[in-house]
């Protein structure tokens, strides 16, 4: 075993952007924030992979985040994009306390279409609510950062600094969590529950906990891409948005914490080159990499990352 | 009162659309335990294929009342051509992985297929109204309605009883709901799995066709139908139990009522009432109403 070099790589990578998010072009750090949302909500679906559960309803979360962010400076008037993200974050993550209470005693496909309906349910309150702009959602636009004023231009680059840093620190917690006690008790519930449950120790805390954080990272991300995108719509909570996640979650693989924002970083950048081409076989393009990472690299492009850096 | 029997009357009609299509779904799951989200681009191949089909039987100037044969043969057509294709081509290989996966791997069929849908007819949308305004309307109370619902009515009642036929009465049913009961002891016993499970997804396949050729007259047919009609069909087989016909025709039922009634007096939630009396079903009953109970394996 060659020494674990995660914390070195989310140190770099984390670097790297926080020097992107002052000196790259405007439209390399909206892709980048976009992608780093998505990789945060794809953290917490990896944290649900580790136990064995496939939410096919992280859009729940992600759009839930969204909303409150925009939210809070729609209705609220507060347009401090620091309070907007803590508004997302503990928005999806009391959701997700409550629902989790229920959703942890689902499994395999009764957990992905359970957490699919209550995501449909948001969707659907959110498509019918003319006041929060129905299908078209609306925009926000944070003017201040932890009580500072913003000038127009840098606006952007300093969200998404601020979602680097925030996303480093969750990323390195997560990765703490997995070498956890309860951590390693999540992948002995993927392997076997039931041992799990005879050795003594309660799955359903197990799988609660992960589904909370989960979620509360699935929020982080909705209101980091608020943020990003200055707008936020329906679509968040649309069932093909979580289908998404799980994509690029499957795309990553569930090895690593760098992984879902690696394969995040690829998804956003193949779409971007995809929207510009080939807009007619994007999808199509997802299915079939889907179809030959679940083939060929069961662990996700991450397999190859470990494999190039452990001696064979 | 007629409002109120119009507004069942409208729920039976879009139960018996959404029973057409669980049915297909919980059967390739109970037999093959696979969850097919591609079922939504089968259903939206068969919209596009009926439409096609009667536009062309239209232009050759034939008798209008043949674009009811055309609607089946195109039901016929899709389930024969990509029932196979997809079974023989994708899902052989997959058997054995886990539910979840297999989940995933119908997702990302899905995903290829609704391209595949957009280059073959384009992204413009659809129309052939003749099979539906063809039989005229008829009245409940004041209201008029299309005739065209009643042979929907009586397409999904005659479907699911014929299945429950094919399933219950015949040799080859019962053959079937023994490889349902156990995979592996069938297979020793000298039944064919591998065409068991063929025709099973292709019977599945043709359902699906089947309901979207029914629906292609009455709705303009468009690129992303597929994509709300496979989360509905979810909700209904999820609500029946995975794998029941009688859970499925149940679930229809349920989820078309509850949604014609959001529809008539509270039209706001009219998605959130499907989801939420799924969400309410499994909360009670963790796995649908007619789900048999298992065994648990250490």
């Amino acid at each position: 075993m060659t020494a674990d070099r995660t914390e070195v790589g989310l140190a770099i990578v984390s670097l790297v952007l926080l020097a992107a998010a002052a000196f790259a072009p405007q439209w390399l750090v909206f892709l980048l924030a976009l992608a780093l949302a998505k990789g945060v909500v794809v953290l917490g679906l990896v944290l649900l992979m580790r136990t064995g559960l496939v939410s096919f309803g992280q859009g729940l979360y992600f759009g839930l985040g969204a909303y409150a962010a925009a939210l809070l400076a729609h209705w609220g008037q507060i347009g401090d994009a620091a309070l907007m993200i803590v508004a997302g974050t503990l928005g999806a993550a009391a959701l997700a306390a409550i629902l989790g209470l229920l959703l942890a005693r689902y499994r395999e496909i009764f957990f992905a279409m359970l957490s699919l309906a209550f995501s449909m349910i948001l969707y659907g309150l959110l498509v019918k609510s003319s006041a929060l702009g129905s299908t078209d959602g609306f925009n926000l636009h944070a003017k201040s950062f932890a009580g500072l004023a913003l000038s127009g231009g840098v606006e952007r680059r300093v969200f998404f600094a601020t979602s680097v840093v925030l996303a480093f620190l969750v990323a390195w917690l997560v990765h703490r969590f997995f070498s956890s006690h309860w951590g390693r008790l999540s992948a002995a519930i993927r392997d076997n529950e039931l041992r799990v449950e005879y050795l003594g120790a309660s799955v359903y805390r197990v799988v609660y906990i992960n589904y909370v954080a989960a979620g509360a990272l699935a929020g982080m991300g909705g209101a980091f891409a608020a943020l990003a995108v200055g707008h936020v719509d329906p679509e968040t909570a649309y069932w093909t948005t979580s289908g998404e996640f799980v994509f690029v979650a499957i795309l990553g693989g569930t090895g690593n914490v760098l992984a879902p924002f690696l394969s995040a970083a690829i998804f956003e950048a193949l779409r971007t080159v995809a929207n510009q081409y080939a807009p007619n076989v994007w999808q199509m393009s997802l299915g079939l990499a889907m179809l030959a990472i679940i083939m060929f690299l069961p662990g996700g492009l991450w397999t190859l990352v470990r494999r190039r850096g452990r001696p064979a | 009162m007629s409002n109120l029997a119009g507004v069942v009357f409208d729920g039976v009609v879009y139960s018996s659309w959404l029973f057409l299509m669980a049915a297909g779904l919980t059967l390739i799951y109970g037999v093959m335990r696979i969850l097919n989200i591609a079922h939504g681009s089968l259903y939206a191949l068969g919209a596009y294929t009926a439409a096609t089909l009667a536009g062309a039987w239209l232009a050759a100037g034939q008798a209008a009342v043949g674009t009811y044969a055309m609607l089946a043969v195109a039901a016929l057509l899709v389930g024969l051509v990509m029932g196979p294709l997809l079974e023989r081509g994708l899902l052989k290989w997959m058997y054995g992985k886990d539910e979840i996966v297999l989940l995933l791997i119908t997702y990302a069929a899905f995903l290829v297929l609704e391209d595949v849908i957009k280059l073959l007819w384009g992204v413009e949308s659809k129309m052939i109204a003749e099979p539906y305004a063809l039989p005229g309307n008829f009245q409940i109370g004041t209201l008029a309605y299309p005739v065209y619902n009643l042979i929907l009515i009586a397409v999904a009642i005659f479907t699911g009883l014929a299945l429950a036929w094919a399933l219950y009465r015949t040799q080859r049913g019962k053959l079937l709901l023994a490889v349902i009961h156990d995979r592996e002891i069938s297979a020793a016993m000298g039944i064919n799995v591998d065409r068991v499970y063929l025709v099973t997804f292709t019977v599945g396949s043709m359902l699906a066709a089947l309901g979207g050729a029914l629906t292609a007259p009455a709705i303009a047919v468009s690129p992303g139908i597929g994509v709300e009609v496979i989360v509905l069909s979810f909700a209904v087989v999820v609500v029946g139990g995975l794998g029941s016909l009688g859970g499925a025709a149940l679930g229809a039922l349920m989820v078309g009522i509850v949604r014609s009634f959001a529809v008539r007096y509270w039209p706001e939630a009219e998605l959130f009432t499907i989801y939420f009396v799924m969400a309410i079903v499994l909360i009670v009953r963790p796995k649908g109403l007619f789900s048999a109970p298992e065994a648990r394996k250490i």
